[in-house]
């Protein structure tokens, strides 16, 4: 598996979270040319993209703090994400019987995640199409989707296919990865979560800084592929 | 169709902690050994080297290091009562998976368990009387005492050359340490790691309040190290990723820094990796072990014969083991009778969140490094008055800054939107938690089984957890949370955030990865799995290592009490059973 001669396959293990770790040459050998911000769609169509990018600009949003989920390019991640394991629920355990269980029990859902988002925008596109005389949710205004936003939040629409509390809190964690993982994974863009809450990056060593209580730590933030915060990992 | 492999004198099933320091200490005794593990093998280069370990998406939050529940994962239920439902994704707690086990993603927190704490029932109704024990509480001593293990305590610390300062060298309180610490018979190997802002914090506002600070022990070493073994650690540089992740530095503590380079390659070990034993065959009889089956990536199955068979996977796998292979007989809670699944427990953790005017810089960090009181642990202070069993240390821990789930907001602040943005921005530089992390005594209705319904990918039935916090342990926890509070006040913050933990217990949100029980240790076979040498009372060519042998569980990190009991089982085996096999206790 580790030397596989394929350099996709290869590419792939390791970006597998479950698999083995793959060697770090082949990962630095795939990061060649970053890809363009607007990259194609790897999972999403354009009309569900569009979706989340409107719903993660309401989560985090541009405002006189600076950019937001949008800006940092979060419905890309999402997207990429959705593609990958995660959005396969890969190493997750789907076999059924499927029932619905209690809080403590956690997620039941037979829908992987990108089989969550498939059908959760869906529904609630029909839903705002059916309540606001044939509109989209990206057709509302920054208030009528904040609104629905909560309603989903607290369960008060009625989703066909999932619970919309359950659709809104993986959207919400997706958002806050997105927004605050390394940019390498297309969100994170020009390192806009980690700038705004003064995290520098991973850094190897603090041994002297330490101990200087109090200080601010003055070195320019950094991602794994270096201070590009636009460098993204292909396949990632 | 299994087929049938040569035999070795002693199989290991795992491939983590327990089964690296048996594989060194009996290959040493002239032993061919044999670990199994069911994940991959990895080591510090080229797995975690720092320019591609520090990702918190990768393996905090995607879960990169750990077991993958779609190919084995429990059910879960808080009450006999409910249908058990399949954990589909890791939560609450994270067994690993692959060489080095979770001694590779464990944050180093390295403890010994108080002489009390071994004697948990005998010594509460001695101090205490019998009706203060409820009678649903089925805790229970050990059969093995501190000062049985303290040498072995010793030799774990001095393998992973633990970063503290000693409270007590012989009997003689020292300035700096742990006051409520045991008798120790030397300081750790290493001085305490430097600390932080949040460290300075907690130990002055725990002074103003009475109580007793000390540096936490770490298994992140403080300087260079070279262990009794002869291998080498660096220094720490305090990058903030060690929990989840592997170092890539060689200054935490795991089976990789501290055994591999002089077992792996030794004569008489050999490790296979992506095999998973899937039972522990035994003979006619049913009290003879004749090695174990497991099957590999490639879906063959293998008959592994041993003299030997020892189990050194996650507690929770261990027990699953023994059920799938009909080794003791399985517990009931309603009969109250067997043994293979009782004695379940877990710890109850909680925390306050302080918000204060400086930069604390929380990503300056190391797994262990924190501040600690002692002051409301095991029995350190009087519960007569509380009306609770148990207790646990308070801690400022700085384990790492990372951004996707090491921020914390005050109180009230919205979930999303621009008042969440703002509450990041002002509040990731300047805030720091108190954590509690408090015992779990054992109880009647807490216990492991096999799933009627779910079955894993090689058609054997779930491990069934049944599990809920009891009153006992939601009243400790807040006892531990007021204290918390308390020194939290005493920094004299913007703002703070207490977090107490609530029944009941849910699988969803990460709490700890310290489960016990399921196949404890004792000196009386009806209710106990091991005796006092982790020795099968049934089987007596199984032994079973980690804290699957907990009685109940502590309020300290579990990892320097299971790598005691392992020298202490190796000793055992080294000097008794090697010599003459059998029980090394008589069941009578």
């Amino acid at each position: 598996m580790k030397f596989a001669p394929d350099r996709r396959r290869v590419l792939k293990a390791a970006l597998v979270p479950a698999v083995g770790v793959a060697p770090i040459a082949f990962v630095r050998d795939a990061l060649a040319d970053a890809p363009q911000p607007s990259a194609p769609r790897v999972y999403l169509n354009e009309a569900e993209f569009a979706f989340v990018e409107a719903a993660v600009a309401r989560l985090i949003p541009n405002d006189a703090l600076g950019p937001g989920a949008k800006e940092a390019g979060v419905a890309e991640f999402i997207d990429h994400q959705l593609a990958g394991p995660y959005g396969r629920a890969e190493t997750w355990y789907m076999q059924g019987p499927w029932k619905k269980g209690s809080d403590t029990q956690g997620y039941q859902l037979k829908l992987t995640p990108a089989a969550l988002y498939r059908s959760a925008i869906a529904d609630i596109d029909a839903h705002v199409h059916e309540a606001s005389q044939g509109k989209a949710f990206v057709d509302l205004d920054a208030a009528a989707q904040d609104a629905l936003l909560h309603e989903l939040e607290d369960g008060k629409v009625e989703l066909a296919h999932a619970p919309a509390k359950t659709f809104f809190k993986i959207l919400l964690q997706n958002t806050t990865e997105g927004f605050l993982a390394d940019p390498m994974y297309h969100g994170n863009r020009d390192f806009i979560g980690w700038k705004l809450i003064g995290f520098p990056g991973p850094r190897y060593n603090y041994v002297a800084e330490i101990e200087q209580h109090g200080k601010r730590y003055g070195q320019p933030t950094v991602g794994l592929l270096g201070r590009d915060g636009r460098r993204v990992m292909k396949d990632a | 169709m299994a087929t049938r492999l040569p035999k070795v004198d002693c199989v290991l099933v795992g491939f983590g902690w327990t089964a690296s320091i048996l594989a060194h200490e009996l290959t040493e005794a002239g032993l061919q050994v044999l670990a199994l593990e069911r994940g991959g093998f990895r080591d510090t280069v080229p797995d975690f080297s720092t320019t591609f370990i520090q990702d918190e998406l990768r393996y905090a939050v995607r879960n990169g290091l750990f077991e993958e529940p779609e190919r084995e994962t429990l059910t879960f239920r808080n009450k006999t009562s409910e249908t058990a439902l399949p954990m589909r994704q890791l939560g609450s707690f994270r067994p690993a998976s692959g060489a080095g086990g979770a001694g590779v993603h464990w944050n180093g927190q390295h403890w010994r368990f108080l002489p009390t704490d071994f004697l948990q029932r005998s010594h509460i109704e001695q101090r205490y009387g019998r009706k203060f024990i409820p009678d649903d509480m089925t805790i229970q001593d050990w059969g093995v005492t501190y000062e049985d293990l303290e040498p072995h305590f010793d030799a774990f610390e001095y393998l992973c050359g633990t970063s503290g300062r000693a409270g007590n060298l012989g009997g003689q309180k020292q300035d700096g340490g742990n006051p409520f610490e045991a008798a120790r018979r030397r300081d750790y190997p290493n001085p305490p790691l430097k600390r932080g802002l949040a460290q300075v914090k907690f130990d002055e506002a725990a002074k103003a309040v009475g109580f007793h600070p000390f540096p936490c022990p770490a298994s992140n070493t403080s300087r260079a190290y070279k262990n009794p073994l002869g291998v080498e650690m660096g220094a720490c540089t305090y990058c903030g990723y060690c929990e989840w992740f592997g170092c890539g530095n060689f200054s935490k503590s795991s089976p990789q820094t501290t055994i591999f380079p002089v077992l792996i390659g030794k004569d008489g070990f050999e490790y296979r990796v992506r095999c998973e034993v899937t039972r522990v065959d035994l003979d006619a009889s049913k009290t003879h072990a004749t090695g174990v089956t497991y099957v590999d990536a490639q879906g063959r199955e293998f008959e592994q014969p041993a003299d030997l068979v020892i189990l050194c996977a996650f507690p929770t796998h261990n027990v699953h083991l023994l059920l799938v292979s009909g080794i003791g007989k399985p517990y009931d809670p309603q009969a109250n009778a067997g043994v293979t699944g009782r004695n379940y427990a877990y710890q109850i953790t909680s925390s306050v969140d302080v918000f204060v005017d400086e930069l604390v810089n929380p990503f300056m960090g190391a797994g262990a490094l924190g501040q600690a009181v002692d002051d409301f642990n095991g029995d350190n202070f009087d519960h007569g008055p509380e009306n609770f069993i148990g207790g646990g240390y308070l801690a400022a821990w700085t384990t790492g800054g990372r951004p996707i789930l090491q921020s914390h907001v005050p109180d009230g602040t919205p979930t999303w939107g621009s008042g969440w943005k703002k509450a990041m921005a002002d509040n990731y530089l300047k805030s720091l938690s108190i954590a509690t992390h408090g015992s779990v005594m054992s109880y009647r209705d807490a216990y492991l089984d096999l799933d009627p319904t779910y079955r894993d990918v090689y058609g054997n039935p779930l491990l069934r957890l049944t599990f809920d916090y009891h009153d006992n342990e939601i009243r400790m926890s807040k006892f531990l949370t007021d204290k918390a509070e308390m020194i939290a006040k005493a920094m004299k913050p913007r703002a703070m955030h207490a977090k107490p933990r609530k029944a009941p217990y849910s699988i969803v949100p990460y709490q700890t990865t310290h489960n016990t029980g399921g196949a404890i240790m004792g000196t009386d076979p009806r209710t106990s799995v091991v005796n006092r040498y982790l020795q099968s009372w049934d089987v007596p060519n199984v032994f079973v290592m980690g804290a699957s042998a907990f009685p109940q569980n502590a309020g300290y990190n579990p990892t320097g009490t299971v790598g005691a009991l392992t020298y202490w089982a190796a000793e055992a085996i080294r000097k008794q059973y090697l010599a003459k096999p059998g029980p090394l206790m008589s069941k009578a």
